[in-house]
């Protein structure tokens, strides 16, 4: 399997600015992508393309050769965002927002060091490293093909940031699913990725 | 830790206050055959044991009818402010939810009932329906819902841009789903006080155009009339006939004021500890 | 080596708690703070590190006495040998004492960062004096006719930490100032309260990415769960064997630079932190004793709440 980007450009309907510029790239199932721009490039627009959140004004997303806004209901390419407290309902508990996620396994739960009496508890009730865990949880459901990580950790203390990451290697390992990481951290991404790119080589401008 | 707290005020006092108007409400309902007798033996009388309110120039017994014109003024505002809400709800949803078309369509539609003086509108529609008991309610229902239907658009507005909204599609979950699991847990509590703070406005209104002439008929012992009635003899040093009902009606207004109040202090997160 | 130099602020055996409702009605006591020491000299950055909950901005807003309505402060702070009153704190607040926020949503959207620089002062010498701290700070002469919302976020750091330094503080306490930015810019911003240590005020530096902190603080003060376990030389965490406390190790031993291993458990709460180290259910090395208080103490030219700290654990 495979998601793929040919030739896309975008810019925001507010601003003349074009952030993405002709930009081509692919990844496959068994890679682990590590993907790092200076500052003000759009990575995090990247990801919202790649993942279906937005559009390329032209080009397209491809999974598996097929257009990625033509796979309806649950995206296969999930996103992971930087600030878990904006990806959570702040009125659920945090054992429904586990539920919103494709089937959640239990090991995935266990996995990334989710403890039971967390469930019970709403989103400002926990740090924001709990946090993280559920929104990982939650997009690693059993659709889930690709994975996107968007500077998922910058917040985290280091204990909690290789918990996490650990965990991910393995599970995304075992299941065969694709990963892509942004960060701005040399270290982590040596650690995690098989192979890097950097935007700053390809299509995007500022 | 047993100690008592602000927090135990509100509650005491909210329940309280609902209390004295559930109570209020019976027993104007119950006195309406009383609030109707006639009897010019005891015409005139002011306040005392058997009479706390006083009579009237029929002899009527003010008590039982300030209670049956409050008690319903309150099933009446029940009735108009659940009927605005309900307006405002879906208004405010469709507006923000079902595209341009709509939203302008609603848009306009709140400045147009916004535009033209409540009270007018108000006299207009009641009177047009043959003023009585649904001719108030009607007309209360269709002009005071603008505002919340204003907040509630607003609010699904900015819900529908958040982050974790735009999670729960790619996760899979339809339009309808997101709607109802993620919005009406962020508007109900806006609805809800919404709903308690038209209460004294319904209230007030009522009595306002019926003191009018526009409003319940005369006949009714409601708010309006007794008041308008008994201005009649505030000059014959009758100040009973205006005072009780006049008081009555404020605390009416007020306690459900405070109890919209309360309401949004308790189930507003950000004051949860004080 | 920094001892001949005058101590700015020191607190000590800072505690905070809040009270707060349980439920509907059942009031609450939580301890959010407990037991926290340190201090900084002039010419000095201390860097508090911690991951979130564990205290560190809570520290921040006792010393500048903004606490929440429903929290209570305990123990001793002192600015330059001077009990620290909530009078005195307001008196001294955005003189002598100033914080630079971590958010744009502390600059007014409506005036143009020039004047907000000066605080509103129209007078020349004020002007002269705000173009040359912007100069100073890398931004352009005509920033100061811009509105915040025409500002990237570098640049709104640098606009912040211009407004703070406007009134040559002499402690100057940053709260976060780098998430969300860019590395590079990050590291550019942190060198900018570098120079004003280096000038001679204090900086406590209020921050989570450990990485960063041992870049440019002289010394690291480790929070967890409400309390401070160790202060250490930024210079001790080249070598893991250098630093004090298992919890610390266990952080250095998390770089990926160093290993990228994960211990297991997390940060308890502070409604469930053990009665005695807060770091014992996770200890490998726990004994009986560390169930009861540990004390905070001197150790190899630092500080460390650990009963067996050093060379004794591997």
């Amino acid at each position: 399997m495979r998601l793929e980007a040919i030739d896309i450009s975008f810019r925001y309907d507010n601003g003349n600015r074009k952030i993405i510029n002709n930009l081509s790239m692919h990844m496959d199932k068994d890679e682990r992508l590590g993907i790092t721009a200076p500052s003000g490039f759009g990575k995090t627009t990247l990801c919202k393309i790649l993942a279906g959140y937005e559009k390329p004004d032209s080009g397209a997303v491809l999974l598996d050769g097929k257009q990625l806004f033509a796979y309806k209901g649950y995206c296969p390419v999930q996103m992971v965002w930087q600030h878990p407290e904006l990806s959570v309902n702040p009125r659920f508990r945090l054992k429904e927002v586990l539920k919103e996620g494709d089937r959640v396994e239990k090991h995935v739960i266990e996995g990334l060091g989710i403890e039971p009496d967390w469930l019970e508890r709403y989103p400002s009730e926990v740090s924001g490293g709990e946090l993280q865990r559920f929104c990982i949880a939650r997009a690693l459901g059993q659709g889930t093909r690709f994975l996107l990580a968007d500077e998922i950790s910058t917040m985290l203390d280091l204990i909690t940031q290789s918990q996490i990451w650990n965990f991910l290697m393995e599970e995304i390992t075992l299941r065969g699913i694709g990963l892509m990481v942004v960060s701005h951290s040399e270290g982590l991404l040596k650690r995690v990725c098989t192979r890097r790119i950097n935007l700053d080589q390809l299509g995007v401008k500022q | 830790m047993k100690q008592w707290n602000s927090r135990k005020t509100m509650y005491c006092f909210f329940v309280l206050s609902i209390i004295f108007l559930a109570v209020v409400t019976v027993i104007g309902y119950f006195s309406y055959d009383k609030a109707m007798v006639v009897d010019f033996s005891r015409k005139n009388l002011p306040p005392s044991f058997s009479y706390p309110f006083g009579t009237d120039w029929m002899g009527r017994d003010m008590f039982a009818r300030t209670m049956t014109g409050i008690s319903m003024s309150i099933m009446l505002g029940v009735l108009a402010a659940a009927v605005s809400s309900v307006i405002a709800f879906s208004l405010g949803i469709i507006g923000a939810s079902m595209g341009k078309a709509a939203d302008g369509f609603v848009s306009g539609l709140i400045d147009l009932v916004m535009g033209i003086p409540h009270i007018l509108l108000l006299v207009l529609i009641s009177f047009a329906l043959g003023k009585g008991f649904k001719g108030v309610v009607t007309g209360i229902a269709i002009t005071h819902w603008t505002s919340l239907a204003r907040l509630i658009r607003g609010e699904v507005l900015q819900l529908k841009e958040s982050q974790y909204i735009k999670i729960a599609e790619k996760l899979g979950h339809g339009k309808l789903k997101t709607a109802v699991k993620h919005m009406t847990p962020h508007l109900l509590p806006q609805v809800l006080v919404g709903f308690v703070l038209l209460f004294p406005h319904a209230i007030l209104h009522e009595a306002g155009i019926t003191f009018l002439g526009f409003g319940l008929p005369p006949e009714q012992p409601a708010v309006g009339i007794i008041l308008s009635e008994g201005m009649k003899y505030l000059t014959m040093g009758s100040w009973w006939l205006a005072l009780f009902p006049g008081l009555l009606l404020t605390i009416v207004v007020v306690l459900f004021h405070l109890v919209g109040d309360i309401l949004g202090r308790l189930i507003d997160p950000g004051r949860i500890h004080q | 080596m920094l001892e001949e130099r005058k101590k700015i602020l020191s607190i000590k055996n800072l505690s905070v708690s809040f009270s707060q409702y349980e439920g509907a009605f059942r009031w609450k006591n939580l301890l959010a703070i407990k037991d926290l020491s340190l201090d900084v000299k002039e010419g000095e950055m201390v860097a508090v590190v911690g991951s979130s909950g564990s205290g560190k901005s809570l520290l921040a807003h006792s010393v500048l006495g903004i606490l929440p309505y429903n929290a209570t402060r305990n123990g001793e702070i002192s600015f330059y040998g001077e009990t620290l009153t909530e009078k005195r704190m307001r008196e001294l607040r955005g003189k002598e004492i100033v914080l630079v926020p971590q958010s744009v949503s502390y600059l007014d959207p409506l005036m143009k960062t020039g004047l907000q620089i000066r605080k509103g002062k129209k007078d020349e010498s004020s002007r002269q004096k705000s173009l040359e701290v912007l100069k100073c700070y890398g931004l352009e002469r005509d920033t100061e006719n811009l509105y915040p919302f025409e500002l990237s976020g570098g640049m709104i750091r640098r606009i912040l930490i211009s407004t703070a330094v406007m009134e040559q503080p002499r402690l100057v306490i940053a709260d976060e100032p780098t998430p969300g930015l860019h590395i590079d810019i990050a590291r550019r911003v942190l060198s900018h309260f570098r120079e004003i240590a280096d000038e001679g005020a204090g900086v406590l530096l209020i921050i989570h990415d450990l990485e960063l902190a041992v870049e440019v603080a002289d010394r690291i003060v480790v929070l967890y769960a409400g309390t401070n376990l160790e202060e250490a030389r930024a210079s001790d965490f080249l070598e893991e064997n250098r630093l004090r406390h298992p919890y610390t190790r266990a952080l250095y031993r998390a770089m990926p630079d160093n290993g990228f291993s994960a211990e297991p458990g997390t940060q308890p709460y502070a409604e469930n932190r053990p009665d005695g180290c807060t770091y014992a259910p996770r200890c490998e090395y726990v004994q009986e004793k560390c169930l009861k208080e540990v004390e905070y103490r001197n150790f190899q030219g630092g500080m460390v709440r650990c009963i067996m700290a050093g060379g004794e654990i591997r």
